[in-house]
């Protein structure tokens, strides 16, 4: 965990001609979990965005492992992440099955019984293997996001991103996506940067976390949530963190 | 608009030289959706066209006795003009809304940008099988329109007593291969319009609650509208290089 995959120095993050988030600067270490967290709006999911390359950073300078966005270094980079969306984002026209091998579909020279081989493996991961072809339409809304992190692996990236996982699903759910986090972490060593204001899951799954206030727009934390919790000067954290109250 | 054009056309230059990267399957599910499945609706309105033409053009011809004629003018009208632009609306009303409706969905439930973050380009892989699925699906809807149309003109002449034989003898004269060919042309140029501006709409839906349902009815009016500029600009061009 020595070596930074995620790199912001002084980053402006928004969209043109509205900033959310001023002069953020962090690293995120290879292998770890990180957290983007903060309150609704506060910009997390848009910072998302930037790291993702699907929109420009406004100011400042951010890498992925070692490389700026920019049209030449796109390809490459689009191999060395994988994304999990809030909703999962399937394509609603291909089986689940389908979906895991279209990444290795356009980008490897493996054979069509190589790469059913490997989605099934990959699905098998996630607890999924029953319902390679199923359609996303049948399938529970748990079970979309772990057929989008099935996908979200298939050309074993170097990081993966996942927005907001626990969004709209069940206690236990929630959970069994947490400890399948963990898992593939331990497995395959990948770093996964979430976003998430889930306080159960960030402080069950987070090695450090990075916390962003609306009203300052900007950084107001980083490190690990749950000495944030404990030790942290800042009002704001310290209300975040104990559910409102502030005094605690 | 037009950098969407121009990566479209990009995209179409790429997949003649590599074929494979085109998703043929996909086209294919596209091409079937607009053609055979919108076989029923077409030559009906089709047949339809063709009944309500003869019986206007009859009425006022049959008092200078030429009725008969009706048939000539039935063959012209809709191999020209009407076979092609009618055909065109209705591919708008059915296959550009929806284009414009699914593409606006996967958009609004970040499929989009799930493709974007995979490195797929959403032009190659959504807009440019389904524009090339409307483009081949309209020859095929115009020509079982336009046929469906001469069967309509025909029923409503034996009714006037009119013989089928000097009917369709009169039809066969007053068509040609160019005007058949020139309103083939023109539906396929229709076709890939009313394929890119689903495309366009559906592209840039907005994730609001009525954001879907205003990509669809502007891929409607927009196409419909296009096709009637497009059609008087290439009624002019025709006319000067008289085809």
């Amino acid at each position: 965990m020595d070596e930074a995959i995620v790199s912001l120095s002084h980053v402006d993050a928004g969209y043109p001609g509205k900033v959310i988030l001023r002069d953020v600067s962090f690293d995120i270490m290879r292998g770890e979990v990180f957290i983007l967290l903060g309150g609704s709006g506060c910009g997390k999911s848009t910072m998302m965005k930037h790291m993702i390359g699907l929109n420009p950073v406004l100011a400042g300078e951010l890498t992925v492992a070692g490389m700026k966005w920019g049209s030449r270094t796109r390809a490459g980079l689009c191999r060395k992440i994988g994304v999990m969306y809030q909703s999962g984002a399937l394509f609603g026209s291909m089986s689940c099955i389908g979906n895991v091998m279209l990444p290795m579909e356009e980008f490897t020279s493996l054979n069509r019984k190589e790469r059913k081989e490997k989605a099934m493996s990959l699905l098998a991961d996630v607890e999924l293997a029953d319902a390679a072809d199923k359609m996303p339409s049948e399938i529970s809304g748990g079970m979309k996001k772990r057929v989008a992190i099935a996908r979200a692996m298939a050309l074993d990236p170097e990081v993966v991103f996942l927005d907001e996982p626990s969004a709209g699903l069940d206690p236990i759910t929630s959970a069994s996506l947490d400890d399948l986090v963990l898992k593939l972490r331990a497995e395959k060593g990948m770093t996964f940067v979430v976003v998430s204001h889930e306080l159960p899951s960030i402080f069950k799954i987070a090695d450090r976390a990075a916390m962003f206030d609306k009203a300052r727009g900007g950084m107001v934390a980083l490190g690990d949530p749950r000495d944030m919790k404990v030790s942290s000067k800042d009002p704001f954290v310290l209300k975040f963190f104990n559910r409102g109250d502030s005094h605690v | 608009m037009f950098e969407f054009l121009g990566e479209t056309c990009v995209c179409a230059v790429a997949a003649l030289f590599r074929p494979h990267r085109f998703r043929f399957g996909d086209s294919a599910v596209a091409f079937q959706r607009a053609s055979f499945d919108g076989i029923p609706v077409t030559s009906g309105v089709g047949f339809l066209l063709g009944v309500i033409l003869a019986f206007q053009c009859a009425a006022a011809l049959k008092a200078f006795g030429v009725e008969l004629y009706v048939s000539d003018m039935l063959a012209i009208a809709l191999f020209r003009e009407l076979g092609p632009v009618v055909t065109a609306i209705i591919l708008a009303g059915r296959t550009g809304s929806a284009f414009a409706a699914e593409i606006g969905t996967m958009k609004t439930n970040e499929e989009l940008d799930a493709l974007t973050t995979m490195g797929l380009a959403p032009v190659r892989f959504l807009v440019l099988p389904r524009v090339v699925a409307a483009a081949a699906a309209m020859p095929v809807l115009t020509i079982l329109s336009e046929i469906a149309g001469l069967v309509g003109g025909a029923v409503v002449l034996a009714t006037m007593g009119v013989p089928q034989s000097v009917f369709w003898s009169h039809v066969a004269d007053a068509t040609t291969v160019t005007m058949i060919l020139f309103g083939l042309a023109k539906s396929l140029f229709f076709g890939f319009v009313v394929g890119m501006i689903g495309c366009f709409e559906g592209m840039r839906t907005k994730s609001t609650a009525d954001g879907v349902g205003r990509a669809a009815t502007g891929a409607v009016v927009g196409a419909i509208v296009a096709i009637v500029m497009l059609d008087g600009l290439i009624a002019v061009i025709a006319d000067l290089w008289e085809i």
